[in-house]
C-alpha cells in the first residue's frame, strides 16, 4: 500500500489515485532497466568464467570452476567429481585419469583406495571462482600502459581539436549571413552521409601522402571535423539571443572575442555533449586505427586488445574479458555523467 | 588563469612525448619491423628467438608487431602498395602478396640451402612467371585432416571406419554416432574454401583445364559440392558453420569440438596445440588419415610463410634475420615449441621431437606428418597457384549461399565460374 | 542514483559548467593568444567576411579527409585493376557501373551479375524500413513514459542512453554471446520447455535480431530528441485539458503527437540515414548471413574494396558513389524537412 502512495505522489500532490498508465509505465521502465543493463551485466559475469565453463550448457549465472584437490601420492592437483558408485552411494572422488569411457578415481581422504567409474556416473564438483587469468594473461602480454597512453592521448587531443574547429564553424554558420552559407550548410550535411568505411582506402592514401602513417596524428586528424558536432553546436547557438552579440559589437569587442568570451561559455552544455560523444567515438575506434597503425609503439588499446585474434580461432574467454576492459571508461563516463547526459542533450536544442 | 598552466604544461609534454616516441631511435643499429599474427603461442616463441638473434647481432633489432589476423589479411596489401608496410610479415596469402616479395638471393649466405630445403614451397611465394626468387620460408606447413572424438564413438558403440575409408563411409558412421549420443554436429568442416578442396581433391577435381587456366567446376568438383549440399540436407553437417555467415567469412568448429558436440571435424594440423591444451583429458580425440574418394586420399597443404618485402630499406639486414630464423636448429626449435609441422624438407626427413607435446598431440602430429608426405602434386599446385585465394573465396561464398537455401547448387556453380573469371580479369588489368 | 523529482530538472549551470570549463580551459588560453592576429584580420577583411575565417579550419579538414577522398573514390570508380595509386590505374570509363547495374530485373538480385550488391540493397532497404519503424515506435513510447512525472526519472533516462555509449563492435559481441546456440536466451527457452533456436541460421530471425540490436543500441539517442520536444510543449495546454477532464488518449492524439511532429521528422530522417549506413554492428552480429540474408550495402563495399583477396577498389568505389548519391537524396529530404521548421 505504501508503495502505491509513494508512486502516487505526482505533480498534483499526494493522494491522487494511481492511473493504470502509471503502473504500466513503471512496469515498462523496470523491463527497460533489465533489457538495457542485463546484457552488459551478463558480459561482465561471463568474462570471469574459465574457458571450459564458457562452453557449458545451460550456462551458469555465476562463474564456477571445478574444484581441484591435492591428493597424497599424486604429482598434480586432481579434479574433484561427485560420483555415483555401483552400490548406489554418492561420494566425492578425485579423478586420476580417464581411459575411454572409464575414469580411474581415488578418494582424497583415503588415497589407497582406487575406483573405476563409468564417465557418465560422475559430475564435477564446482564452486564460484573468478577466472581472473582471462584478464591478467592477455594484459601481461603487452605494454598495457603504453597503449593506454596512446588511446588517452588520441581521445583527449582529438576531442579538443573537434571542440575547437566544430564550434568555430558552428559560430560562423549561426551568427553570420554570407554568400555561400547555404552551400556550406549543405556540405556539412553531405559529410554526414559518408561513413568512414566507404572511403577507407582514399583516406588512407591521403594520410600516407601527408606522411602521417604510423603516427597518432593519422588517427586524430581525419575524424576531427565532425558534421554532427557542427550541427549540434550550430543549433544550440541559434537559440542564443542575437542582442547579446550586437551589444558586444557596440562595446568594440572583436568577432574573435565574441566567439570565445561570450558565445562559447553560453554553449557549454552543448559543448559538453559533443565532448562526451567525441570521447566515445575516439575511444571505440577500431577499423581506421587498424589500417594506419602498424607499429606496436603507436597501437591504441582497441588494436592491442584484439591482437590475440588469430586466423583460425576466436578465444572467447579473452575476447569477453578484453571487451570488459574497454568498457571501463564508458562505465565511468556513465556513472559520473549520467544525469548530465540526460539534461544536456535534452537542452541541446533539438527543438 | 593560474589553474590553466599545469594543464597546458602537461598537454605540451604529452604532445612532445608522442612526437619523440613516435620516431624510431636513429642510431647505428638497424631496426626492422616484422608483422606477426598468432593462433597460439608462436608469437611468444618468435619473440624469444628474435631476442636471441639480437644478442648475437647487436647491430640489428627486429621489432615484432603482433597484429590481429585481420590486419595481415586486409590491411597489409594496402600498406605494402603504399610503401608503408613492414620489412617482414607472417602471411597466409602468399600468391596474392608475391608481387611485393623481395628476392633475397643476392643477400643470403647460402641460397642453395634455401633451394634444397624450401624448394617446393618457394613456388608459392614467387610472382607469376618467376622460377628463381627466394622471398621467404614457411613458418609452418599445414595439412588438412579430420579429428575424431573417439569417446563418442565408444559411447555409441560404433566402430570407427579404418584407414582407407571413403567420405561416404565416414558420413554414415558419424551420423549413426551422433544420433545415439545426441551430438548436434555429426560432421563439421571449417567454413573455408581451402578445406572444401580437401574433399574436392578426393572426389577427383582437376582444378585446371587443359590450357593451364582454372576450370573450377568440373565433375570432381560437382561430386564434392553435391556431397556437401546433401550432407546439409540430411543433417550430417549443421548449417551453423557454412550457412550462418555470408561471403568468405571463416567459421571453425573448435569450440563445438572441445565441447564434445562434434563427432568428426575436418580441419587441419594447426589445431593440435590448441586441442592438446583445451580438450586435455575430457575425451579422447584422435587425428585420422584423410578419407578417400575416386580422386585418391590427398589432403590440402597450406600454411603460413614469413616473407620479406621489397619495400624494405635494409634488404641485407632482412636477409640476415631470415637466414638466422630459417636455419635448421632455429626452425626446429620454433616448430617444436609451437607444435608446428615444419615446411623444411631436411627437418621433415629427420622428423622433429616435440618434447612439450602430450601423448594425444604427439599421435596426431604423427598422423599429419604422414599425410603431409602423401599430398598429391595437384594439391600442391592448387595451393601454390597465384589466384588460389580467388578460387577458394568464390567457392565458399557461393556454396554457403546454396547451403543456406538461398540459391540452387547449379546457380552457385555458375556463379563460382563467373566470379573466378571476373576477379582474375580484374587482377590482370594493367 | 535516485533523483528527487525536483533534481531531475535541467541544471546545466552546475555539473555542465564544471565539466566543460575543465575541458575548454587549455583551448581557452590558446584562443586568447589568437586574439591580436584575429583582430588584425577583422580590420583587413571586415566583420562579414570573418565568417569564412571561422569556417576555414573545419572545412580544411572536411576538404582533406572527406571531399578529397570522395574525389579519389570517383577516380577509382572509373578505373580498374588492383593498383592503389590512381595514377597507375587504367581508365575503364563506366565499366564498373555497367557491371554493377547489369541485371535481368532490378527486382530480382539473383538475375544480376553482381548479385551481392543488389542483395545488399534489398537487405538494407528491408532493414531500414523495419528499424526506423521500430525505432520511432519504441523511442516514442519511452519518451512518453519518461516525460511522466515519475520517481527516478533522471536515472531512467540515463539507463536508456547507456547503450548509445557502447561501440558497435561491443554491442554486437554482447548480443552474439547471448544469442548463440548455447547462449543465455536458448538456456531460458529450454528451461521453459522449448527447443533451442539457431537464430543465425534462419534468415528471418537473423534479420529480426539485427533490427532488434540496432534499436537497442540507438534508441536512447532518439528518445532524448523526442523528450526534448515533449518538454517544449507548453504545460498550460495539458492543464486546460485536465480541466476539461479530457481522456488521456485524446490528450495524446490531439495535443502531444501533433506538437511533437517536428521532432518526429528529425528522428525519422536521422534514423533513416544512419540505418542505411549500418555496417559493423550487423557485420559482427550475423556476419551478413545466413547466406546473404543480412548482407548490407556498406558491408558489400567494405568486403569488395578492402576485405577480399583481390581488393577491387574500382567496383567498391562505384558502389560507394551510388550509395553516396542515394544518401544525399535522403539528406536533401532532411534538409527540406528541417528548413520547414527552421531548426
Amino acid at each position: 500500500m505504501r508503495l502505491g502512495i509513494l508512486l502516487g505522489q505526482r505533480r498534483n500532490g499526494p493522494g491522487r489515485p494511481l492511473h493504470w498508465t502509471d503502473i504500466a509505465a513503471y512496469v515498462y521502465l523496470a523491463l527497460g532497466v533489465m533489457l538495457m543493463f542485463g546484457p552488459v551485466l551478463w558480459l561482465v559475469l561471463s568474462s570471469f568464467k574459465t574457458e571450459s565453463a564458457l562452453l557449458e550448457f545451460p550456462p551458469s549465472l555465476l562463474p564456477f570452476a571445478q574444484v581441484e584437490v591435492t591428493v597424497p601420492g599424486q604429482p598434480q592437483k586432481l579434479p574433484l567429481f561427485r560420483t555415483t558408485l555401483p552400490d548406489g552411494s554418492v561420494r566425492e572422488l578425485a579423478q586420476v585419469r580417464r581411459i575411454g569411457l572409464v575414469a580411474q578415481m581415488v578418494d582424497p581422504a583415503d588415497p589407497s583406495k582406487q575406483y573405476r567409474v563409468a564417465i557418465d556416473k560422475r559430475e564435477p564438483v564446482r564452486r564460484v571462482a573468478l577466472a581472473t587469468e582471462n584478464y591478467s594473461e592477455p594484459l601481461q602480454r603487452f605494454a598495457f600502459l603504453r597503449f593506454l597512453f596512446n588511446s588517452v592521448f588520441v581521445t583527449v587531443v582529438a576531442t579538443l581539436i573537434t571542440l575547437l574547429i566544430n564550434s568555430m564553424a558552428a559560430y560562423g554558420l549561426a551568427v553570420y549571413q554570407f554568400p555561400g552559407k547555404q552551400a556550406a550548410t549543405l556540405a556539412v550535411i553531405g559529410t554526414l552521409m559518408i561513413p568512414m568505411t566507404i572511403i577507407l582506402v582514399p583516406v588512407y592514401l591521403v594520410v600516407t601522402e601527408l606522411g602521417l602513417a604510423n603516427s597518432l596524428w593519422a588517427v586524430i586528424l581525419p575524424g576531427a571535423a565532425t558534421p554532427t558536432g557542427v550541427f549540434l553546436l550550430r543549433q544550440y547557438m541559434l537559440t542564443l539571443p542575437k542582442d547579446l552579440i550586437e551589444a558586444a559589437r557596440m562595446d568594440k569587442a572583436s568577432e574573435w572575442q565574441i566567439y570565445w568570451r561570450i558565445v562559447m561559455p553560453l554553449t557549454l552544455p552543448a559543448l559538453a555533449v559533443l565532448a562526451i560523444f567525441s570521447i566515445m567515438w575516439r575511444w571505440n575506434e577500431f577499423l581506421w586505427p587498424l589500417a594506419v597503425l602498424t607499429k606496436t609503439e603507436v597501437y591504441t588499446l582497441q588494436i592491442a586488445l584484439n591482437a590475440f585474434q588469430g586466423e583460425l580461432q576466436t578465444q572467447w574467454h579473452y575476447l569477453l574479458a578484453m571487451t570488459v576492459v574497454t568498457l571501463i571508461p564508458v562505465a565511468l563516463v556513465f556513472v559520473f555523467l549520467q544525469r548530465f547526459i540526460a539534461t544536456g542533450i535534452g537542452s541541446t536544442g533539438m527543438k | 588563469m593560474r589553474a590553466v598552466t599545469p594543464v597546458i604544461t602537461s598537454l605540451t609534454l604529452s604532445l612532445l612525448c608522442a612526437t619523440v616516441l613516435g620516431r624510431p631511435a636513429a642510431a647505428e643499429t638497424t631496426t626492422l619491423r616484422m608483422a606477426w599474427y598468432s593462433d597460439g603461442n608462436e608469437g611468444e616463441v618468435m619473440a624469444d628467438l628474435l631476442k636471441r638473434f639480437h644478442e648475437q647481432n647487436k647491430d640489428i633489432e627486429v621489432v615484432l608487431d603482433q597484429v590481429p589476423y585481420k590486419a595481415v589479411n586486409e590491411n597489409l596489401p594496402v600498406q605494402l602498395a603504399s610503401g608503408q608496410g613492414p620489412d617482414i610479415a607472417r602471411v597466409v596469402d602468399m600468391g596474392g602478396l608475391s608481387r611485393f616479395a623481395l628476392d633475397m638471393r643476392p643477400f643470403l649466405k647460402d641460397p642453395g640451402y634455401w633451394e634444397t630445403n624450401f624448394g617446393p614451397f618457394l613456388e608459392w611465394m614467387r610472382p607469376a612467371g618467376d622460377t628463381q626468387a627466394i622471398p621467404g620460408f614457411m613458418t609452418q606447413l599445414t595439412v588438412t585432416g579430420p579429428f575424431v572424438n573417439k569417446t563418442l564413438f565408444e559411447q555409441a558403440g560404433v566402430a570407427m571406419p579404418g584407414g582407407k575409408s571413403t567420405w561416404e563411409d565416414w558420413a554414415k558412421a558419424v551420423k549413426e554416432v551422433a544420433g545415439k549420443v545426441q551430438a548436434p554436429f555429426p560432421l563439421a568442416v571449417d567454413r573455408s574454401g581451402h578445406r572444401f578442396y580437401a574433399l574436392a581433391m578426393s572426389q577427383g577435381t582437376k582444378v585446371f583445364g587443359a590450357n593451364g587456366e582454372p576450370d573450377v567446376v568440373d565433375d570432381g568438383f560437382k561430386r564434392a559440392a553435391q556431397l556437401v549440399y546433401d550432407w546439409h540436407k540430411s543433417g550430417v553437417m549443421s548449417k551453423e558453420l557454412w550457412g550462418s555467415v555470408s561471403g568468405t567469412a571463416y567459421r571453425g568448429a573448435n569450440d563445438e569440438f572441445k565441447n564434445a558436440q562434434v563427432v568428426m571435424y575436418l580441419s587441419g594440423s594447426w589445431q593440435i596445440a590448441q586441442f592438446a591444451k583445451t580438450v586435455d583429458n575430457a575425451f579422447d580425440w584422435v587425428a585420422v588419415p584423410n578419407p578417400c574418394g575416386p580422386g585418391g586420399c590427398s589432403s590440402m597443404p597450406g600454411g603460413a610463410a614469413l616473407m620479406a618485402f621489397k619495400t624494405t630499406q635494409h634488404p641485407k639486414e632482412v636477409a640476415r634475420v631470415m637466414d638466422y630464423l630459417a636455419s635448421e636448429p632455429v626452425l626446429a626449435e620454433f616448430c617444436a615449441r609451437s607444435l608446428f609441422v615444419p615446411g623444411h624438407l631436411g627437418l621433415t626427413k629427420k622428423g622433429i621431437d616435440y618434447p612439450t607435446a602430450s601423448p594425444e598431440a604427439a599421435a596426431a602430429l604423427k598422423i599429419f606428418t604422414a599425410s603431409a608426405g602423401q599430398v598429391s602434386p595437384l594439391a600442391y599446385r592448387t595451393q601454390g597457384y597465384v589466384n588460389s585465394r580467388i578460387i577458394f573465396n568464390a567457392v565458399i561464398s557461393r556454396l554457403g549461399q546454396a547451403v543456406s537455401g538461398e540459391t540452387t547448387l547449379e546457380d552457385a556453380e555458375k556463379r563460382i565460374t563467373a566470379d573466378v573469371a571476373q576477379q582474375i580479369a580484374e587482377r590482370n588489368k594493367k | 542514483m535516485s533523483d528527487a523529482p525536483t533534481a531531475a530538472r535541467p541544471q546545466p549551470g552546475m555539473a555542465a559548467g564544471a565539466l566543460a570549463r575543465v575541458a575548454v580551459l587549455p583551448v581557452g588560453l590558446a584562443l586568447r593568444v589568437l586574439d591580436p592576429p584575429m583582430r588584425w584580420l577583422q580590420r583587413a577583411i571586415g566583420v562579414r567576411r570573418m565568417a569564412y575565417v571561422f569556417l576555414l579550419p573545419n572545412f580544411a579538414f572536411f576538404g582533406l579527409f572527406v571531399f578529397l577522398p570522395i574525389g579519389i573514390n570517383i577516380v577509382f570508380s572509373v578505373t580498374g585493376g588492383t593498383a592503389l595509386f590512381p595514377s597507375e590505374r587504367p581508365y575503364v570509363g563506366a565499366e564498373q557501373f555497367a557491371y554493377l547495374f547489369d541485371c535481368g530485373s532490378y527486382l530480382d538480385p539473383s538475375s544480376c551479375r553482381e548479385d551481392h550488391f543488389w542483395r545488399g540493397v534489398a537487405n538494407t532497404t528491408k532493414f531500414v524500413v523495419f528499424q526506423v519503424t521500430a525505432m520511432v515506435l519504441f523511442s516514442l513510447i519511452t519518451a512518453l513514459v519518461l516525460n511522466m512525472k515519475i520517481r527516478g526519472r533522471g536515472f531512467f533516462r540515463a539507463v536508456y542512453f547507456f547503450p548509445v555509449l557502447l561501440s558497435p563492435v561491443v554491442v554486437a559481441l554482447i548480443w552474439k554471446w547471448i544469442l548463440q546456440r548455447d547462449g543465455l536466451l536458448n538456456a531460458a527457452i529450454t528451461t521453459l520447455g522449448g527447443q533451442k533456436i539457431l537464430f543465425f541460421v534462419d534468415p528471418g530471425w537473423a534479420m529480426f535480431w539485427a533490427v532488434f540490436v540496432s534499436v537497442w543500441a540507438h534508441m536512447g539517442f532518439y528518445t532524448l530528441i523526442l523528450l526534448a520536444g515533449l518538454q517544449a510543449i507548453p504545460a498550460d495546454l495539458y492543464e486546460a485539458a485536465e480541466m476539461d477532464a479530457t481522456p488521456r488518449w485524446r490528450v495524446l492524439t490531439r495535443i502531444t503527437l501533433p506538437l511533437l511532429w517536428p521532432n518526429m521528422i528529425v528522428v525519422i530522417v536521422l534514423a533513416l540515414i544512419k540505418g542505411a549506413q549500418t555496417f559493423d554492428e550487423v557485420f559482427v552480429l550475423t556476419g551478413g548471413g545466413p547466406g546473404t540474408a543480412t548482407l548490407m550495402v556498406v558491408q558489400y563495399i567494405y568486403e569488395t574494396g578492402f576485405a577480399s583477396q583481390v581488393q577491387n577498389f574500382g567496383l567498391a568505389a562505384a558502389a560507394s558513389v551510388v550509395l553516396g548519391l542515394v544518401l544525399f537524396v535522403l539528406t536533401l529530404l532532411q534538409f527540406a524537412a528541417a528548413r520547414r521548421k527552421e531548426i
